[in-house]
């Protein structure tokens, strides 16, 4: 007898963002990943000339993926300063706030920006998705939320000549945008939000428009930067510079409380040295309680920057410290890689307190192989307070012009 | 300018008149605020007809703590103690038990109730000794909570192994089983099945039905004694006992909200615009009406209001009141078997099949029932010669699917009186006035979210340590201040007294250690 039921093949091709076909022409490499349900290049020529389009140029990176939520509704002032720790009573609209958002215990669910778009109208940004999350938090509150990830292309068009390049776009008063804040421009005959926004610690901005302007605003960015030396990049030449500048990815760095099964495995804010987004002045906001009792009773981790001497990349390395002439284990590194505009071998690692105050001498135990031979150092690194990488450029404005 | 009151009590309930009395002795100056025109909440005597009065929602005390009693010298006056119960047979062949006595059934199931209600009035004197506690905090507790969870673990210990093991395998299970491997008697199994699913969103053969009827036996070891005019009784000498300490009662004020003051309670406001200043507020009102309506979900942190959100508190059981020209004429009753409580649940089948509708939005056709005559024992409840007839009906769910509207109120009433009709053929004559009091109606009049007798569905995910929520079982609220004294805290709903108690308890305990 024949079987009357038929499976479908279940979809299972990635999505496409609306700069795919751009990137695909450009492509030489065929180097892709997914993220979050999106393919995503590693990079599409070469990854280090790429990160130098960050830094002494301009890369052009699709961040269409990130996750985009739009929140609207009456209460939506009082139900964005109870997600975060920060006094969201204090970013107007046309600018936006770096946020952590924690469950109960303290623990950072995510981080993200949020950006407030227009009078009671605000959009969240972030690595992870959130939806259960939001909505719960939304609970007696006159809120409307609305996941815009696929409804909204976003391009990061960052570094030194970004400006120069945004202007030649002809949007006016761009020259007045300080960092983080937004703008509104036209873009043929469609709404572009501009914020001065980014990750790679540079001059650089976050260009915002409905899917179906995407290639044409492609396309322009592409023309305007001819002479600026714009190129695309991946993941790769990113993920250089966010350690250069001492940004935290969510999954890398830390994980996501609600996707953590062991006991002490999420971060606080505090815990990941996002201490200055926490606003104790605030009567109310997810996880006060527990923050307020874990300043009192102090924190377990803390998150260091390390200046590593050498120049082999601590790649998930152990971190030790010398006490009482004996080496104890007292945390690991989380990001690495040799630092070319710094020429450092740079880190983000986690530590026990009281070890990584500022100045403060570790031990990074490396690994690297040389001929199939595994080898080991024990480099020597200094935790420092300041990011690796920090131009002036990043915050001049009006920014100067190439 | 306003007074301030070392506390306000939201609620003038039976929980919420303990903890009032109790603060009141403990020399503080306390106000209770209470929406009804009388005290009592759903532990309340009320008219249905001129000379008939009758309890309004629970009608038989089995849990009054004797240490609420003691501390407060309450005086109760009871009507009937240790009441019998009568499981009705279609055939009038009943079967007459009390407590582990049972008469009408063959000598093996009454062997096996002895020894069955011998082993559930040791498993429920083990949870007794908690009723009277904070249960205590797992993970970040104090010293304390860990004493009380080792003495859990010991008092489980020193049952002995196959005790032990026995109630490890009992407490999760479902009464349906256990009574069908016990028992041989259908009327038997169906009464102690209803017992184990009164007041519940729960049939026999839903999980956790044996915690449910551990949960009836631990006050009193399931004794039923009738309070002498009514439930309303109680609460009467509650409130005059918080009065003569001290306290103020006030009546027909509604509560319109708690006040938060930069994090913290800091009293309440009404519904006509009257505050009442204080740093403890103190709620006898259920848990989600406490935080989502009167403390608003913006005051307090989002796991924690969406657990509140998410507790199971959809009632189940109608009340059904009757006023009569006369005792109706039961099929093989005696007279002095009014006096005891009667039963609708022929077999344990029956209570299930009753239950199956309720899980898709419907009544039973066939309700399961509870039926006391308070007045065969209590003159005072109606004129000479006179009765009235108090009843629990099950099921009527809350949110029925078509909603309760006066057609399926008059159709789900008809149904009621059609099944006590099978037993009692002449009841309709008898009926001067009647009264259904839906899960709706219960919600509407008693102000309890979901109209859920227990304040929130008594299962083992929101029992003891979970109760309301997890983190948050011992009273105090995550906002400074609040408190919540009700059915809905641990550990849990019937007049008993208990959550009042611990949350005075916590309280006090609390402003000593500051």
């Amino acid at each position: 007898m024949e079987n009357p039921v038929t499976i479908d093949v279940v979809e299972q091709k990635r999505l496409r963002s609306p700069f795919h076909a751009r990137q695909v022409e450009l492509d030489q490499l065929n180097a892709w990943h997914d993220w979050k349900g999106y393919t995503s290049p590693d990079a599409l020529y070469d990854a280090d000339l790429e990160y130098f389009a960050i830094r002494n140029s301009t890369g052009v990176f699709d961040l269409t993926p990130m996750t985009k939520y739009r929140i609207t509704g009456k209460d939506v002032l009082d139900y964005v300063d109870r997600l975060v720790t920060r006094d969201m009573r204090k970013i107007k609209p046309g600018r936006v706030a770096y946020a952590v958002w924690c469950n109960d215990q303290g623990q950072v669910i995510d981080d993200g920006t949020i950006f407030h778009l227009r009078e009671g109208e605000y959009r969240l940004c972030s690595q992870e998705r959130h939806l259960a999350w939001l909505t719960a938090a939304a609970i007696g509150l006159d809120v409307d939320i609305r996941e815009e990830t696929a409804d909204i292309a976003s391009l990061a068009v960052q570094g030194p000549t970004s400006y120069s390049v945004l202007k030649n776009l002809q949007l006016d008063g761009i020259e007045e945008l300080k960092p983080f804040g937004l703008a509104h421009f036209d873009f043929q005959g469609s709404e572009l939000m501009v914020s001065r926004t980014g990750f790679t610690g540079d001059l650089g901005y976050e260009l915002w428009i409905e899917t179906a302007k995407a290639e044409a605003l492609w396309d322009a960015v592409f023309e305007a930067g001819k002479l600026h030396g714009i190129r695309a990049i991946g993941t790769e030449a990113l993920d250089l510079a966010r350690i250069e500048a001492g940004f935290l990815t969510a999954g890398v760095d830390f994980l996501p409380a609600e996707g953590t099964v062991r006991p002490g495995r999420s971060r606080s804010p505090c815990e990941l040295g996002l201490e200055w987004l926490v606003d104790f002045k605030k009567p109310n906001f997810n996880g006060r309680r527990a923050l307020a009792e874990e300043k009192r009773r102090g924190s377990t981790w803390r998150l260091v920057k390390l200046d590593i001497e050498g120049n082999k990349p601590a790649h998930h390395s152990y971190v030790y410290k010398t006490v009482n002439r004996r080496r104890k284990q007292v945390g690991f590194i989380t990001s690495a890689c040799w630092s070319p505009v710094c020429k450092k071998n740079i880190a983000i690692g986690t530590v026990n307190v009281p070890h990584g105050e500022t100045g403060d001498e570790l031990l990074v135990e490396i690994y690297y192989q040389r001929e199939m031979h595994w080898s080991r150092v024990m480099a020597r690194a200094t935790v420092v307070d300041k990011p690796f990488w920090d131009p002036t450029r990043r915050r001049a404005t009006p920014p100067a012009p190439f | 300018m306003t007074d301030r009151y070392d506390a306000v009590v939201i609620g003038a309930g039976h929980n919420g008149l303990v903890c009032a009395a109790l603060l009141a002795k403990a020399g503080k100056k306390v106000i209770v605020l209470e929406a009804a025109a009388d005290v009592g909440g759903a532990a309340r005597t009320r008219s249905i007809a001129e000379g008939y009065s009758v309890s309004a929602c629970a009608h038989l005390l089995y849990q009054l703590q004797p240490g609420v009693v003691r501390e407060l010298g309450l005086n109760v006056n009871l009507a009937a103690k240790k009441m019998g119960t009568v499981a009705l047979a279609l055939d009038s062949a009943h079967v007459r038990l009390n407590g582990g006595k049972v008469d009408g059934v063959s000598e093996a199931d009454a062997a096996n109730l002895r020894a069955f209600h011998r082993r559930m009035t040791r498993f429920a004197d083990l949870l007794h000794t908690y009723l009277n506690q904070p249960p205590p905090r797992l993970g970040g507790g104090t010293s304390r909570d860990w004493l009380t969870l080792a003495r859990l673990g010991l008092d489980l210990r020193r049952l002995g192994k196959t005790e032990m093991r026995e109630f490890l395998r009992l407490i999760g299970m479902n009464i349906y089983d256990e009574v069908d491997e016990r028992f041989e008697s259908p009327l038997l199994r169906g009464a102690i099945s209803l017992d184990a699913v009164l007041g519940t969103h729960l049939g026999p053969r839903s999980p956790n039905t044996i915690l449910t009827y551990l949960y009836r036996l631990c006050g009193n070891h399931g004794t039923l004694d009738l309070p002498a005019g009514g439930m309303g009784s109680i609460t009467e000498a509650l409130a005059n006992c918080a009065r003569n300490n001290g306290a103020i009662i006030r009546t027909g004020i509604p509560v319109k909200r708690i006040i938060v003051d930069n994090g913290r309670a800091a009293g309440v406001e009404t519904e006509s615009g009257e505050t009442f200043d204080s740093w403890t507020v103190v709620s006898n009102a259920d848990p989600k009406a406490t935080i989502l309506t009167l403390t608003g979900s913006r005051h307090v942190e989002t796991g924690f209001t969406r657990r509140i959100h998410n507790i199971r508190m959809r009632g189940n059981a109608a009340k059904l009141h009757l006023a009569l020209d006369g005792l109706p004429a039961f099929n093989g009753l005696e007279k002095k078997d009014f006096g005891d409580r009667l039963l609708i649940a022929p077999d344990a089948n029956y209570v299930e099949r009753a239950f199956n509708p309720a899980k898709y939005g419907e009544y039973s056709p066939q309700p399961v029932l509870e039926i006391t005559f308070p007045s065969f024992r209590d003159a005072t409840l109606a004129p000479t010669g006179k009765h009235v007839m108090s009843a629990i009906v099950q099921y009527a769910p809350y949110d029925l699917r078509d909603g309760w509207s006066d057609a399926a109120h008059e159709a789900f009433l008809d149904t009621t009186l059609a099944t006590i009709e099978q037993y009692a053929p002449d009841l309709r004559q008898r009926i001067i006035a009647s009264e259904l009091l839906t899960p709706k109606d219960i919600e509407r009049e008693f102000r309890i979210t979901g109209g859920h007798w227990h304040h929130g569905e008594l299962t083992l995910d929101q029992f003891l340590f979970v109760r309301p929520v997890g983190g948050f079982a011992q009273y105090a609220m995550p906002l400074d201040g609040l408190f919540l004294c009700g059915a809905g805290a641990h550990p849990g709903g019937g007049v008993s007294g208990a959550a009042g108690r611990n949350a005075a308890r916590a309280i006090l305990a609390r402003e000593k250690a500051a």
